[in-house]
């Protein structure tokens, strides 16, 4: 089966006045067809500026450097502007993750869920109201006639999240990218959009990129996971795989960092020692040696690439040279 | 909204109320006796009495405020000391040429201000940013009399494009009566466009860089629609506080601006009237040029209100 979404080495770059920062650095990820994928990583690790790339609706001072991000057989990268102005909001769209600043304060809701209708589908303000309406319901937004007159600031912060995905999912796209969709929301109000995405994918056959920092979202939500760390995927593989045997010691740090609740009582957590890297000047050899437990002389001279191991794709010298995470400390 | 409007109009009349005070006691601030004036060498006791009582100066200073008020309520402004016209005539005779000039002065520096401060907000850090910044600058700094002065000599004496002076009323003959009025609304209006433009410009950079935008984006719309559909209604809430302030501005600067291109408007009657000591008809005015600034400080709220649906009418 063809992949829906396949990005090639792809580089983001982004211009500061101290030096140019390597935001996306030669990213590849394949997504196919209504499937769910995770990118998870801390903040600043890239995973944002890769749906950005993917959107074309990075910051002024970001541009995409080189690799191609290929989308039914179009490279987007290389299409105009506004050949890319037909395919957001169409064929692939995008909900944000704070909802109380995500939509426009001084339009009707319905008005905003409406507009890719008007836009891409040339619907008058009538229908697309009404569009908007069946929308709000399909999302479990309750008196959804009323609600498509109101502002966005008479909706809870979960109404507006759910506003949001009823706009992308209103001309039925095929690939839905969700940056952090539950971060600012209460963790009952986050349950109840994770249930809703998890729907919608099951229901339409969107395929979902969602991008998380919660490894907790990415076990429920998500086929495959791509971790990511200072702008590189250092693992990759399915959901299952990766959190049942990570071969990136950033992944398995990750794992051990979190609470879980099958945990023998009274084990403390580990948190990962020392702090992201500074964009502009990363360490020579693998990024995450510095914070590694896992170190050997290789990792501070050369960058281990992204390779298979076992049945994922890691980029570790430790792992690739056969060597376990497991029991390490 | 009736509510709003009606609780708005109720909460004018304190001021009204200061204002009135304010306009009553500015004839008290004249200097003499008005018995003494009108008596001139005849001044005795008796005849200073009779005329007090005449004019119901002997009555205690609130009595003497509410009979003017109740003049005042029913049209009765007085009488001009030097030309003996009714003061609410006068005024009304000039109102109309104020009108004309204050509005197209407000349409003009919005219809460039807007427009201008949204380019340099779209394409900031380019030579048309930098150009538009080069004019505000210039806008700002040079005194609306003589950027009428320059206007009527290149645009009017020189080129011949736009006649000098006089005034056409609107309801004679609207295109004869814009183009008289061209000038001294481009003169009156440019400092207000100047300011109006920086902040329709920083206004717009801070909008276009919220989330909001992005997501106006990623539904596919088009940068123009971005920024005349989803930005410019946002960013035009701070300049319209900017407008509502300006319009005391607009109503000050009438009173050079009719002067130097002799438009027949209430500012150049004001002129007139401090020259000749005229205090009546001073005294109307102020009291127009006040509940001006009210009338207009409510429109503008009410067009906050409708740009901005976060601020509650109830």
């Amino acid at each position: 089966m063809a992949h829906l979404l396949e990005l090639e080495d792809v580089q983001t770059h982004i211009a500061l006045k101290d030096g140019v920062i390597r935001a996306v650095d030669h990213v590849s990820l394949t997504i196919d067809p209504g499937e769910t994928v995770g990118i998870v990583g801390e903040s600043g690790s890239g995973k944002s500026m890769t749906a950005l790339s993917i959107m074309r609706l990075l910051p002024r001072a970001g541009r995409i450097a080189g690799g191609a991000i290929k989308f039914k057989g179009r490279d987007l990268a290389e299409l105009s502007e506004d050949e890319m102005e037909s395919v957001r909001g169409t064929e692939i769209a995008m909900i944000f993750q704070d909802p109380m600043t995500s939509l426009n304060p001084v339009y009707r809701s319905g008005w905003q869920v409406g507009e890719p209708l008007r836009i891409h589908r040339h619907m008058d303000r009538g229908a697309s109201i009404e569009a908007a309406i069946d929308l709000f319901k399909k999302v479990g937004i309750p008196d959804a006639r009323r609600r498509v007159t109101q502002f966005p600031h008479q909706f809870s912060g979960g109404m507006r999240q759910r506003a949001m995905i009823a706009m992308g999912l209103s001309t039925g796209p095929s690939l839905l990218i969700a940056d952090e969709p539950t971060t600012a929301l209460d963790v009952t109000i986050q349950a109840q959009i994770l249930e809703l995405l998890r729907n919608l994918n099951r229901d339409y056959g969107t395929a979902t990129i969602l991008i998380t920092h919660n490894l907790g979202v990415v076990a429920g939500m998500c086929d495959r996971v791509a971790v990511m760390y200072a702008g590189r995927v250092v693992e990759q593989g399915t959901t299952d795989d990766v959190f049942e045997h990570p071969e990136h010691p950033y992944t398995w740090s990750l794992l051990r960092s979190i609470p879980r609740l099958d945990a023998e009582a009274h084990e403390p957590l580990k948190p990962i020692a020392g702090s992201p890297p500074d964009m502009l000047h990363l360490p020579e050899g693998c990024t995450f040696r510095p914070r590694c437990p896992f170190a050997i002389d290789r990792c501070g001279v050369e960058e281990p690439e992204l390779e298979p191991v076992r049945s994922q794709l890691s980029r570790c010298w430790v792992t690739q040279a056969g060597r376990s995470l497991d029991g390490a400390s | 909204m009736t509510a709003y409007i009606l609780r708005r109009l109720l909460l004018m009349v304190p001021v009204a109320f200061l204002v009135t005070v304010g306009v009553f006691m500015l004839i008290h601030l004249s200097p003499g006796d008005p018995a003494l004036i009108m008596l001139g060498e005849d001044r005795t006791p008796d005849a200073i009495a009779t005329i007090h009582k005449q004019l119901g100066l002997d009555q205690p200073l609130y009595v003497q405020y509410l009979i003017w008020l109740g003049h005042i309520v029913h049209g009765d402004w007085g009488r001009s000391i030097t030309t003996h016209e009714p003061v609410a005539q006068a005024i009304t005779e000039r109102l109309p040429a104020t009108l004309e000039l204050g509005s197209v002065a407000l349409i003009w520096s919005l219809l460039v201000a807007i427009p201008l401060g949204t380019i340099a907000a779209v394409r900031r850090g380019s030579l048309t940013d930098q150009i538009a910044t080069g004019i505000t600058v210039a806008g700002v700094s040079i005194p609306n009399f003589f950027i009428g002065i320059v206007l009527i000599f290149v645009l009017s004496v020189t080129l011949r494009l736009f006649p000098f002076g006089g005034y056409v009323p609107l309801t004679t003959d609207p295109l004869e009566s814009l183009r008289h009025v061209a000038l001294p609304a481009i003169a009156l209006g440019t400092a207000g466009a100047a300011i109006n433009m920086r902040f329709t410009r920083s206004s717009m950079i801070e909008v276009l860089n919220l989330d909001y935008i992005r997501t106006a984006r990623a539904k596919g719309a088009s940068w123009r629609r971005v920024v005349f559909v989803h930005a410019l209604k946002n960013a035009l809430i701070p300049v319209v506080t900017i407008v509502g302030l300006q319009i005391g501005g607009i109503i000050e600067g009438a009173v050079v601006t009719e002067t130097v291109f002799t438009w027949p408007g209430v500012g150049r009657l004001a002129v007139e009237s401090i020259f000749n000591r005229d205090y009546t008809v001073i005294q109307g005015i102020v009291l127009i040029a006040a509940f001006s600034y009210m009338v207009a400080n409510l429109l503008v709220d009410l067009v906050y209100g409708w740009l901005d649906p976060r601020i509650s009418y109830s």
